[in-house]
């Protein structure tokens, strides 16, 4: 495993628990049986263990994801796509007036080896931070192996469509079962006919069915491509495990099941609405919103995207509304 | 044990949730829903549900024969409920889109060009409709399309009839 190999990495020897301390500029990382303890000059704070590896999975996996991702109301990451800010307190308004908060702008790389490492050396055999509380053990208790095949997953990034010729194939029994909770859903192939020599470009394929076999909760990845309109499904169970906070609009197509997302202000965390998702609802998330989903049982969600690389720009000097649509 | 039933939405059959506002104001979630929307549009309205910048997702109510169209780039066609024919024609270079060309325009004529294929979608397929090809859709039944493209001279905004205002 390369990630273990990287020697940018500033790690100690394992504590009295097993787990490597991490040392990132002025932050420090360490774990014990239950909780995380990350520290800055003007400040410390506490996670649980579970909860913190599972955004730190997300934050790794996505390359840092589009705007921040929170881990919780004071720790996490913004995405300026080459390099990342780590921040504690910067989106917390009662830390930011303590001035307790603190921000440090690292490359993307760098950054990304720490986290990987960190991610590899906490997560232990019995965890998959990917998986929902009920499909997956305890990331409790003193070091006890690793599950470096979870934590490394290939991210699923379409380049036109699934099932297209070079590019993300359908999902089989054979590695990705029918999930527990999605049992009933239909798994009928499309007819397909192509004429002979239009076989590339007739194509078509059962999402759903797709969808049901995800072995991932709470991951965005690619399954269609119009230009910069990426089509992002995901299927979401118990509680997204970061606060998203936008750096341009996005938008949710609820395609199964239900989901309640809580939305605050992004700066300061101040709430501003819940949103409840059904079956064909569609919504808008503003540019300046944080959001964290409920899923009570497992669901499909089709998160919108738009990949232009101008947007966080636009919308950060106000050349852009932070809403999609005036009517 | 529980048994775990899966709810999708349907033309006859949807609820919609909801924006319940703290302190905000509801039409920035331009929330609407795909059904609803379907169920009060004529056959093969393309009404924007969504739209960010040039990008448009069009909720589609499809039932009995479209018109023919043209694109000039992929557009996706997701069937939300119902069963939907697509058929496929290669464009012949004189049916190709005008330059710049975004969204779909209808051909006006039956295609010209040779023909690639046909789908059978129903709910939960996604079918590519590709760059430079003429798609007909017809649906026996009233079935729902979800449609990723770009906007253009053909999409309707409803915004104020489809999403929650207060
Ligand atoms: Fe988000």
């Amino acid at each position: 495993m390369t990630l273990l190999m990287d020697t940018n990495v500033i790690a100690s020897e394992p504590n009295a628990h097993g787990y490597a301390e991490f040392t990132l500029g002025e932050f420090h990382f360490r774990r014990d049986e239950y909780f995380v303890y990350v520290k800055w000059p003007t400040g410390s704070h506490v996670m649980s263990a579970d909860a913190f590896l599972r955004a730190m999975q997300r934050d790794v996996a996505w390359n840092f994801f589009y705007g921040i991702v929170n881990f919780d109301g004071v720790v996490g990451t913004v995405n300026h796509y080459g390099t990342v800010d780590l921040f504690a307190g910067r989106y917390n308004d009662a830390y930011r007036k303590a001035e307790m908060d603190h921000v440090e702008n690292f490359q993307s790389e760098n950054i990304k080896a720490t986290f990987e490492r960190m991610l590899a050396d906490w997560t232990n055999a019995s965890f998959d931070p990917f998986a929902s509380p009920e499909e997956t053990g305890s990331a409790f208790g003193d070091k006890n192996g690793s599950n470096l095949a979870a934590v490394t997953r290939r991210r699923v990034a379409s380049r036109r469509m699934v099932s297209c010729d070079d590019d993300e194939q359908l999902r089989t029994d054979a590695t990705h079962p029918i999930n527990r909770m999605f049992a009933d859903v239909a798994q009928d192939s499309p007819l397909v006919e192509p004429e002979p020599g239009f076989e590339s470009d007739v194509k078509a394929y059962n999402l759903f069915a797709y969808l049901s076999r995800s072995d991932v909760t709470w991951n965005p990845s690619v399954v269609s491509v119009c230009k910069d309109s990426l089509y992002c499904p995901t299927t979401e169970e118990y509680i997204l495990p970061i606060i998203h906070g936008n750096d341009r609009v996005e938008w949710f197509v609820q395609l199964s099941d239900e989901i309640i997302w809580a939305v605050e202000d992004r700066d300061t965390g101040a709430a501003r609405t819940r949103v409840v998702m059904k079956p064909g609802d569609v919504a808008s998330m503003p540019a300046n919103i944080r959001h964290q989903g409920y899923a009570p049982k497992r669901a499909m969600l089709l998160v919108w995207e738009n990949a232009d690389g101008a947007l966080p720009e636009l919308y950060a000097t106000g050349k852009l509304p932070s809403h999609p649509v005036d009517f | 044990m529980t048994t775990y039933v899966t709810r999708f939405g349907s033309l006859n059959q949807y609820e919609k949730g909801g924006v319940e506002i703290i302190d905000d104001d509801p039409k920035r979630y331009t929330f609407s829903n795909i059904f609803d929307v379907a169920a009060h549009s004529r056959p093969y309205e393309k009404v924007a549900v969504g739209k960010n910048r040039q990008y448009v997702l069009e909720a589609i109510r499809a039932e009995g024969d479209s018109d023919w169209r043209r694109t000039a780039h992929d557009e996706f066609a997701l069937v939300m409920d119902g069963e939907v024919e697509v058929v496929l024609h290669r464009l012949s270079p004189d049916e190709e889109p005008p330059e710049g060309t975004q969204g779909s325009i209808q051909l006006g004529h039956e295609p010209a060009g040779p023909r690639m294929g046909r789908v059978v979608a129903r709910r939960g397929h996604m079918t590519l409709l590709p760059a430079h090809a003429a798609y007909r859709f017809r649906a026996e039944k009233p079935a729902v399309v979800l449609l990723q493209t770009i906007e253009g001279a053909d999409t309707l905004y409803r915004w104020g009839e489809i999403c929650q205002t207060h």
